[in-house]
């Protein structure tokens, strides 16, 4: 496999001294499925990532984790039929037995037509440095220090909180490498850390917990740990005293934080394996219109820092900047080579998932889209799974806030929104640009015209 | 020493040459600091699936996994390193981040002798992978597919798979414990989508437990999943929009025993209590349900998907009486969560894997039955909704706030099923919801065995079960107002 080693990435030294054995694995393993298994092709996966967390709660160390997992996983091809195996240990005979093992499970499975590599030009060839490798590793009294001031600001807010669930720190790298019989090889790296806090409010009556959590690549890039205590802290001192409104149907908005999942529903159905195995409720859609003309949401996986960025898929494709949903209509799906062969399409290097979800914010904050709403709710908490995606039928419980004429009255729980994701989306009236660039999916607060809430 | 021990020593210890010796020394470190409790955990894990789509079986996965994980506690503080290393120096070198968590010196004695647990085991301990033929694995979700297909030409979609996995544990803990466990665990899944006129749903089913696969292969029970879940797809095409609001609901049997899971399940876990973060802390005693309910945690019903002879910190599995008549009787305690309330270990210190930290978890959690013939209880129904089979659930435990979502439902009229109803959320409070419970129906169900429990990013294998149950008022989340 010297073709794997001729392909040429700029790593940072650290980067390279971690994923160098990891090549030399990687090369172990391939060379072994076609040489001794006989595989007519291979792709093969080695990963190792490391990092340790902290949580202090009431002041002191709770929790010290040290955490260093590694993971070797291939999937070898006799013709159109495949076997996958996987192991944490990479030593020379655990290879071997990987290799064996994905080999008799392909000799037994059937072939498919659509099966083997992503084609070979589609394969990535350039590799920009997309900034996400920012080591930290803070010693544990550095930890410490953050998770205390955090929790203690957030204990602080107000004499209501009564207790905690503490605050963590934590700092992860991660190295990976990919190579597949196309002779593509490519190595992916990225730290990540992230502080987060915890606290629970009474009234004497009935208690409440919210939280809040900074995630960045670089650690200068985190919110400060008074910051994220504070807004712990208010966001779990706003929700005391909540109760259930009376069942209607009202406008909703979802504010950033949670309105992402229903863009997360938006990609499970427009994903190629819930398209070919006709489980969408967004079947044949492709070029219609799913969105208000207002509505732009693209896939942006070359962003310096994101949590998301990545220059190649999971089977090595390159990643390429794309629009998704132009003025309210479906541009494009989001596939692997697997499920594009099957619709008859071309993959959109989606192996794996997509790379930074970007939604077009608006003009205006959460509390200008609350005066838009006047009357209605604020969502700021879901819970359960009732989401079906063969349907687009969504149903899931909820906290938040009752808004009239534009203002916060009161906070409510125990109440469900309910309705269709089709007529959701048809009725996205405003994308806020307060926008929570935390995950994977960027978006700010999104006000839906009308749902059902049911509450007494 | 035991089969058990015997297998768990050549799987996790004989490989590397690490003996009784090499834990004394590795716990002799671990407790040179001041710790209070420390231990050492082995794992081997191997997991194979097999899935069918579009009629053919096209991919397979074969998965191993296995390490070490090395726990110190000294009062409330934790430390935790893992190796995926089976060799002394990665051994030593985790113990020493492990103990780090507390101050130097040492004080604490040292186990005189390792003891083991002496229960019976609840389930063979055989390797489920090698229980049936490849190809066998292959037919057998092969008739699965033929079985669904033939129930009705509106199957449009047939999607199974075919999971075995074979969990080696061994832990070592400075208390003295020594102990180890084989655990076997399969399931089959099925999903189908049907179609008619352009309208299209899905219905899922599925079982396993802690046995080989020939229960699959040699009784009727893998085709009935792919029978019920076709059924539960033609239901849900002929459903119509649920109503929006509280009204009386009465829960199926079986599987609708997530309710106890979600509603006080969680809030039961002694962790939560111990930090006075759940809604049921510091109610022992209380009346939290009618006097109708009787719920326990059992661990000890043989071949449960969520059963345990031993935890994973080596206690044996127990049946612990959570709520008795009404009135809450106790918790679910790990080791470390027992001793700092001044309680027993009830045999629920679980955890995912060698890399993680264990917790108070659940095993098998279901009520007992009551009086009530179910006919009586539905018949009972003016208007409300009758729910069979539910997805999954959640619960804010600090709030108590907890919900779950129908997959297959009907609206009952004058005491009569009138039609099915589209999935919907159900919402209500832990500490009130089993309060509502005026009818409990003579026919306890346990679960098929598909339950995944997820906790602080930890899943684990759990069951649940119940009698057919009414709930006076219910927050039910329909569309139609």
């Amino acid at each position: 496999m010297s073709a794997a080693k001729d392909m040429q990435q700029n790593l940072q030294s650290d980067v390279s001294e971690i994923s160098a054995p990891l090549l030399d694995v990687v090369e172990q393993a391939m060379h072994d499925a076609v040489s001794r298994g006989g595989a007519s092709s291979a792709e093969v996966d080695a990963s190792l990532s490391q990092g340790s967390s902290m949580t202090v709660r009431l002041g002191e160390i709770e929790t010290v984790e040290h955490n260093r997992d590694k993971s070797l996983s291939l999937t070898v091809y006799f013709g159109k039929k495949s076997g996958s195996a996987s192991t944490s240990d990479m030593s020379a005979e655990a290879i071997k037995n990987t290799v064996d093992a994905a080999c008799s499970i392909a000799r037994l499975t059937a072939e498919d037509e659509c099966g083997g590599l992503a084609d070979a030009e589609q394969m990535a060839t350039e590799f920009p440095d997309l900034d996400l490798w920012y080591p930290w590793n803070p010693d544990s009294d550095a930890a410490r220090d953050i998770a205390q001031e955090c929790e203690e600001v957030a204990r602080n807010t107000g004499d209501a909180i009564s207790n905690s669930e503490g605050a963590t720190v934590s700092s992860h790298e991660g190295v990976g490498v990919y190579a597949n019989t196309h002779g593509f090889c490519g190595t992916r790296y990225g730290t990540r850390h992230s502080l987060s806090c915890s606290v629970i409010a009474s009234n004497g009556e009935s208690m409440e917990r919210d939280y809040w959590y900074s995630i960045a690549r670089d650690r200068t890039d985190l919110q400060t740990a008074a910051e994220v205590g504070r807004i712990a802290g208010q966001r779990t001192l706003n929700r005391l005293g909540s109760r259930k409104i009376t069942t209607c149907q009202t406008p909703v908005i979802y504010e950033a934080q949670v309105a992402s999942s229903l863009l997360s529903h938006l990609i499970s159905a427009i994903s190629g394996g819930s398209l070919y195995r006709k489980s969408s409720f967004l079947l044949d859609h492709k070029g219609k219109k799913i969105f208000p003309d207002h509505i732009n949401i693209s896939e942006q996986p070359h962003l310096l820092k994101a949590i998301g960025s990545a220059a190649f898929d999971n089977e090595g494709v390159a990643t390429r900047q794309r629009s998704i949903v132009r003025n309210g209509v479906l541009m494009d799906y989001v596939l692997d080579s697997f499920s594009a062969r099957k619709l008859g399409m071309q993959t959109t290097g989606n192996a794996g998932g997509v790379h930074n979800l970007v939604i077009e914010p608006g003009d205006n904050d959460l509390p200008a889209l609350m005066k838009r709403m006047g009357k209605g709710l604020l969502v700021t908490e879901l819970i359960g799974f009732g989401i079906n995606n063969v349907t687009g039928d969504y149903s899931r419980g909820a906290a938040g806030f009752w808004v009239e004429n534009g203002e916060i009255q009161y906070p409510v729980s125990e109440i469900t929104v309910a309705g269709n994701l089709r007529d959701m989306f048809r009725s996205f009236v405003e994308i806020g640009n307060d926008l929570d660039k935390r995950g994977n999916t960027i978006t700010g607060s999104i006000l839906i015209e009308q749902m059902t809430v049911a509450g007494e | 020493m035991s089969e058990i021990m015997q297998q768990a020593r050549q799987r996790l210890l004989e490989p590397t040459a690490l003996d009784e010796r090499d834990l004394d020394r590795l716990m002799s470190q671990l407790m040179s600091n001041q710790v209070d409790y420390a231990d050492i955990y082995f794992e081997y894990s191997r997991h194979e699936t097999w899935s069918l789509e579009e009629g053919k079986v096209k991919s397979g996965s074969h998965n191993i996994d296995q390490g070490v994980g090395i726990r110190a506690i000294s009062g409330e503080k934790t430390g935790f390193a893992y190796s995926d290393e089976l060799v002394l120096p990665a051994l030593e070198q985790a113990a020493t981040t492990a103990k780090a968590i507390a101050r130097s010196g040492a004080n604490k004695q040292l186990p005189v002798a390792w003891t083991g647990a002496s229960n019976k085991a609840l389930y063979a301990s055989i390797d489920p992978v090698t229980t049936l033929e490849d190809q066998a694995k292959v037919a057998l979700l092969e008739r699965v597919e033929a079985e669904a297909r033939k129930q009705d030409a509106r199957v449009s979609q047939v999607m199974a798979e075919l999971s075995s996995v074979q969990d080696v544990v061994l832990v070592a803990a400075s208390d003295g414990t020594l102990a180890a466990d084989i655990r076997p665990l399969v399931r089959l899944n099925v999903t189908v989508i049907v179609e008619e006129k352009g309208r299209r749903e899905r219905g899922s089913s599925g079982g396993g437990g802690r046995f080989g696969l020939s229960v699959f292969s040699d009784t009727d029970r893998a085709l009935q999943y792919a029978r019920d879940a076709v059924q539960q797809a033609l239901v849900n095409l002929q459903a119509k929009a649920p109503a929006a609001g509280m009204m009386p609901v009465v829960l199926g049997h079986g599987w609708p025993g997530i309710l106890l899971h979600e509603a006080i399940g969680h809030g039961l876990e002694g962790d939560f209590n111990r930090k006075g973060t759940s809604a049921f802390s510091g109610r022992i005693g209380e009346k939290v349900a009618s006097d109708l309910c009787t719920v326990v945690d059992d661990a000890t019903i043989p071949d449960r998907r969520g059963s345990l002879t031993i935890d994973d910190e080596g206690t044996a599995g127990q049946n612990t009486v959570l709520i008795e008549n009404g009135i809450l009787k106790g918790y679910m305690q790990d080791k470390m969560n027992a001793r700092l309330m001044g309680m027993a270990a009830t045999g629920n210190g679980r955890r995912e894997s060698y890399s993680c930290l264990p917790m108070p978890r659940m095993t098998n959690t279901y009520m007992l039955a009551g009086q009530s013939d179910p006919e009586e209880i539905i018949s009972s129904l003016d208007k409300g909704l009758y729910a069979v089979n539910f997805g999954g659930g959640q619960v804010d435990i600090t709030s108590g706030k907890f919900v779950f979502t129908a997959s297959e439902a009907y609206m009952v009229e004058g005491g009569k099923i009138s039609y099915p109803v589209k999935g919907a959320t159900l919402i209500g409070s832990g500490p009130e919801v089993l309060t509502q419970v005026s009818m409990v129906g003579n026919d306890l169900e346990l679960d098929h065995g598909v339950g995944v429990c997820g906790k602080d990013g930890q899943s684990v294998p759990v069951g649940v079960g119940q009698p057919t149950l009414k709930i006076d008022e219910l927050t039910v989340g329909g569309t139609e107002v």
